[in-house]
C-alpha cells in the first residue's frame, strides 16, 4: 500500500514547514493528486490520519482534490480528458499523446493557526 | 488561521535520490534497469536466463527487492554474482533510498549492467523513479490479457513490456494481439519482447535488446 508511504512523505514536509514557519496547530494539507497516479482518496485520508493520532497535528485535515487525467494530441493539438485511460485522440485518432494533467503528486498549502 | 504555500512534490526527496543514484550509474557507465511486473509472472526466472547469457561477457549484479525472504536472493547467488537482497517488511515497492544504500555493497567502477528486480506490484513501483535507466513491465500468459487497461501508470511509465510464459499459450484464454492492443494504447513506445523461459524461445531477441541500448 503506497498510500503509507505517500503519507509519511506529505507529513514530513507538513513538520519541515510548520517548524521553518513556527506555527503551532495544523488545521488542513491541501494536497493534489493526479488520476494517473493511482491513489486511493479514502486509503490516503486513513493513512494520514492513523499517523496523526496522539501527535501534534492530531484532529487536521487532509484535503485531497483529484485532478483529471489530460492530454494535448501533437498532431492536431487536440486539448482532452483522456478516458478509460486511452491515450487516442477522439479528433485525429493519434496515438501521439502528451500528458498535460494527471500526473501530480504535490501538497498545496497548509491552513495552521 | 493563516495559509502557508508550500507548491511541492510530495515525493521530492525520493526523486532527488534517484537523480543522485543515477549520476553514480553515469559516472561508472552502468546500465540500469529496473524490473516490474506482479507476484508470479517469472521475473526472477528471466533475470536467471538473462544472467546466464550475458554475464561471461560482462560484469553484472543485481538488487532484489521482496516483501520477506532472501530466497530470490540465494537463486540468483548460484550464478556467481554479486546480489543484495532488500527485504522490506510489508513495504510494496523500492525506494530510490533503498538502492542508494545497497551500491555500497558493490564494486560499482566494475561493473556493466546492474538489474534490479521490484517488490512484485503492479501499482506502487511505477511512482517511485529508482534512477535507473529503463524500465521493463512483465506480463504472463497466465495473467489476463487485460493487465494493462488495469494498471495503466506502470504501462505508461515503463520502457519495455516483456510478455513471459508464451509456452503456456495454448493453454490459457490469453491473446497476444489484445495485451498488446491495450498495452500500446496506453503507451505507443513501449518495446515489446516475447518469451518464454522454460524453452528459451525470445530470449535472444530480448538479450540483443540489452545490448544494443547497454552500448549506446
Amino acid at each position: 500500500m503506497h498510500e503509507m508511504s505517500i503519507a509519511q512523505n506529505i507529513l514530513e514536509i507538513v513538520q519541515d514547514t510548520m517548524n521553518r514557519e513556527k506555527a503551532n496547530k495544523l488545521k488542513e494539507v491541501a494536497v493534489q493528486v493526479g488520476e494517473l497516479v493511482a491513489v486511493v482518496p479514502e486509503s490516503l485520508e486513513f493513512c494520514f490520519t492513523a499517523l496523526i493520532e496522539n501527535t501534534n497535528l492530531d484532529g487536521a485535515r487532509l484535503n485531497i482534490e483529484i485532478l483529471p487525467l489530460m492530454g494535448s494530441c501533437q498532431e492536431c493539438k487536440h486539448n482532452f480528458h483522456i478516458m478509460n485511460f486511452l491515450f487516442v485522440c477522439p479528433v485525429c485518432s493519434s496515438t501521439k499523446i502528451d500528458i498535460t494533467q494527471g500526473q501530480e503528486l504535490t501538497i498545496r498549502h497548509l491552513e495552521v493557526e | 488561521m493563516s495559509v502557508i504555500t508550500v507548491e511541492r512534490k510530495i515525493l521530492k526527496k525520493n526523486d532527488e535520490i534517484a537523480v543522485e543514484n543515477r549520476n553514480v550509474f553515469k559516472k561508472n557507465d552502468i546500465f540500469c534497469l529496473n524490473l516490474l511486473s506482479s507476484p508470479g509472472s517469472g521475473k526472477t526466472s528471466l533475470l536467471e536466463q538473462t544472467l546466464a547469457r550475458l554475464k561471461h561477457d560482462l560484469k553484472l549484479a543485481v538488487i532484489e527487492g521482496d516483501v520477506q525472504t532472501d530466497n530470490d536472493a540465494r537463486r540468483i547467488a548460484k550464478y556467481s554474482i554479486p546480489v543484495v537482497q532488500i527485504i522490506t517488511n510489508g513495504g510494496c515497492h523500492l525506494e530510490a533510498k533503498l538502492i542508494q544504500d545497497a551500491l555500497v555493497n558493490f564494486e560499482l567502477e566494475k561493473l556493466d549492467i546492474l538489474f534490479i528486480e521490484n517488490v512484485g506490484n503492479l501499482v506502487c513501483p511505477a511512482n517511485y523513479d529508482l534512477g535507473e535507466e529503463k524500465k521493463v513491465v512483465i506480463v504472463s500468459t497466465t495473467e489476463g490479457d487485460d493487465k494493462p487497461s488495469k494498471y495503466p501508470s506502470m504501462f505508461r511509465v515503463s520502457d519495455v513490456m516483456i510478455i513471459n510464459k508464451i509456452d503456456l499459450l495454448a493453454h490459457v484464454d490469453f491473446s497476444m494481439q489484445q495485451v498488446r492492443q491495450n498495452a500500446l494504447q496506453i503507451n505507443p513506445d513501449l518495446v515489446i519482447f516475447e518469451t518464454s523461459c522454460r524453452t528459451g524461445e525470445g530470449l535472444d531477441t530480448w538479450i540483443n535488446w540489452i545490448l544494443s541500448v547497454h552500448n549506446n
